[in-house]
């Protein structure tokens, strides 16, 4: 493999690769939140 | 008799007689960087190591860096078998709240955009003649993550090792330098006046403590070969933020951190020898790690102008110039710029989102890069 292939690789697959790892992490973590939605100290309290 | 007597007093002189240019020059060298560390205070829990760590190798006839010397073993224990910058790695994780990022996840994204530095500068290392692993190790210094750098380096051009892991420590500790310039050529008046709305607390503890695992398996599924970087680091912040394993949680962010930094920076130091530290390649290679660094920032700002004009105005793009991974000094800088053209814009917690994500970002994109590199049968 020339230099330039291997470049163009790394920039294309790598960088692509790089967006959608953290793109996915990113939807994780937001689908996390609603699954698992921050409560205030007391309002479990309040509820039971 | 006055033959042993010559005999003996050349021992006391060889040292110097068998002093040469290049040791002159790194033991001035590893001069300097104690005194940006001591007096300047650059980096100093690694720069006062590396610094001794080079004069020490570079008195000659110590023998510190032949096998069986106690630079060698350091090195041979803990940089050839990736130990030190993993264990680091749990001290950071330790340490680190990610609560910023899960805040407001979309700054994972910001953390990418502080990574494209590494991938542009590996295409100019190849440019410039490099092979192929070599460009890989160049390229990583813009991750501005001394133990990626490290953990990379020492694996695929140890001999660049030296240069490497000083270029990444000395620009992270210029990043308070090198950035303002850039985040200003690079912004309008307009958007560097832009006020963020200060985030309202929506992360549970259950949130946080399965950020950790989820990422660990998620991230290690899509790079398999970076895990022992994302593992490790994952390890020490589910430590933490379990809260059971307090003691184990105190030990990683003080004891083991602070004896890994000083082997980690004696024997960095250690491979500052003279005789192959001083040749234009190092010169090149730090010029190109400077060169990461203002790309990672430029593109991070420049993906804050993107998400400026998406969502209407409400993200201020000097953000997007935290999402590298020198935590917190880079969300710093970003608060004090952001002042000084608007005094009550608090900018901090914004940037710490996307510090925390450009410390993940710079992870995942050694890992995604050592897995694209194993997919490409290079390594």
């Amino acid at each position: 493999m020339d230099k330039f292939t291997f470049g163009v690789t790394m920039l294309v697959v790598g960088m692509g690769g790089t967006l959608l790892t953290l793109g996915v992490m990113s939807a994780i973590m937001t689908v996390l939140k609603k699954a698992f939605p921050y409560k205030k100290e007391g309002d479990s309290e309040k509820k039971s | 008799m006055l033959e042993v007597f010559a005999s003996g007093f050349s021992g006391l002189i060889a040292g110097f007689l068998h002093l040469s240019m290049p040791n002159i020059i790194m033991i001035v060298i590893g001069c300097i960087l104690l005194f940006l560390g001591i007096k300047k205070n650059f980096e100093p829990l690694l720069l006062v190591p590396i610094g001794f760590g080079c004069i020490l190798v570079n008195i000659p006839l110590a023998d510190l860096m032949e096998p069986g010397g106690f630079l060698r073993t350091i090195y041979e224990a803990g940089i050839m078998t990736e130990l030190f910058p993993l264990l680091i790695f749990v001290g950071i994780g330790a340490m680190t709240d990610f609560e910023p990022v899960l805040e407001n996840p979309i700054t994972f994204l910001l953390g990418a955009a502080g990574q494209f530095g590494i991938f542009l500068t590996l295409v100019l290392a190849l440019a410039l003649g490099f092979k192929e692993l070599e460009a890989v190790s160049i390229g990583i210094i813009g991750a501005c993550d001394g133990p990626t750098a490290i953990y990379v380096t020492s694996q695929y051009a140890p001999h660049l090792l030296g240069a490497v892991s000083v270029a990444a420590y000395s620009y992270m500790s210029l990043v308070p330098l090198i950035q303002p310039p850039i985040m200003k050529i690079l912004t309008t008046e307009r958007e560097r006046t832009t006020v963020m709305k200060a985030h309202k607390k929506t992360v549970s503890p259950t949130t946080k403590l399965l950020f950790p695992l989820v990422i660990t398996i998620v991230g290690g599924l899509i790079a398999p070969k970076g895990l022992p970087l994302l593992g490790t680091i994952m390890l020490g912040n589910l430590m933490r933020e379990s809260g059971a394993v307090e003691r184990l949680t105190k030990a990683s962010q003080n004891e083991i951190a602070n004896v890994v930094t000083l082997l980690l920076g004696i024997s960095i130091g250690a491979t500052m020898d003279g005789r192959v530290f001083l040749q234009p390649q190092t010169l090149i290679v730090l010029g190109l790690g400077f060169v990461a660094i203002c790309l990672d920032t430029a593109c991070g700002v420049l993906l804050g102008k993107v998400l400026y004009v998406f969502t209407g105005g409400k993200v201020n793009p000097l953000i997007g110039a935290a999402g590298i991974s020198a935590f917190p000094m880079s969300a710093r800088v970003v608060m004090r710029e952001g002042q000084k053209y608007n005094k009550k814009n608090y900018l901090l917690m914004h940037a710490m989102g996307a510090n925390a994500g450009g410390q993940i970002g710079s992870v995942i994109a050694a890992a995604v890069m050592l897995s694209v590199l194993k997919g490409m049968g290079i390594i």
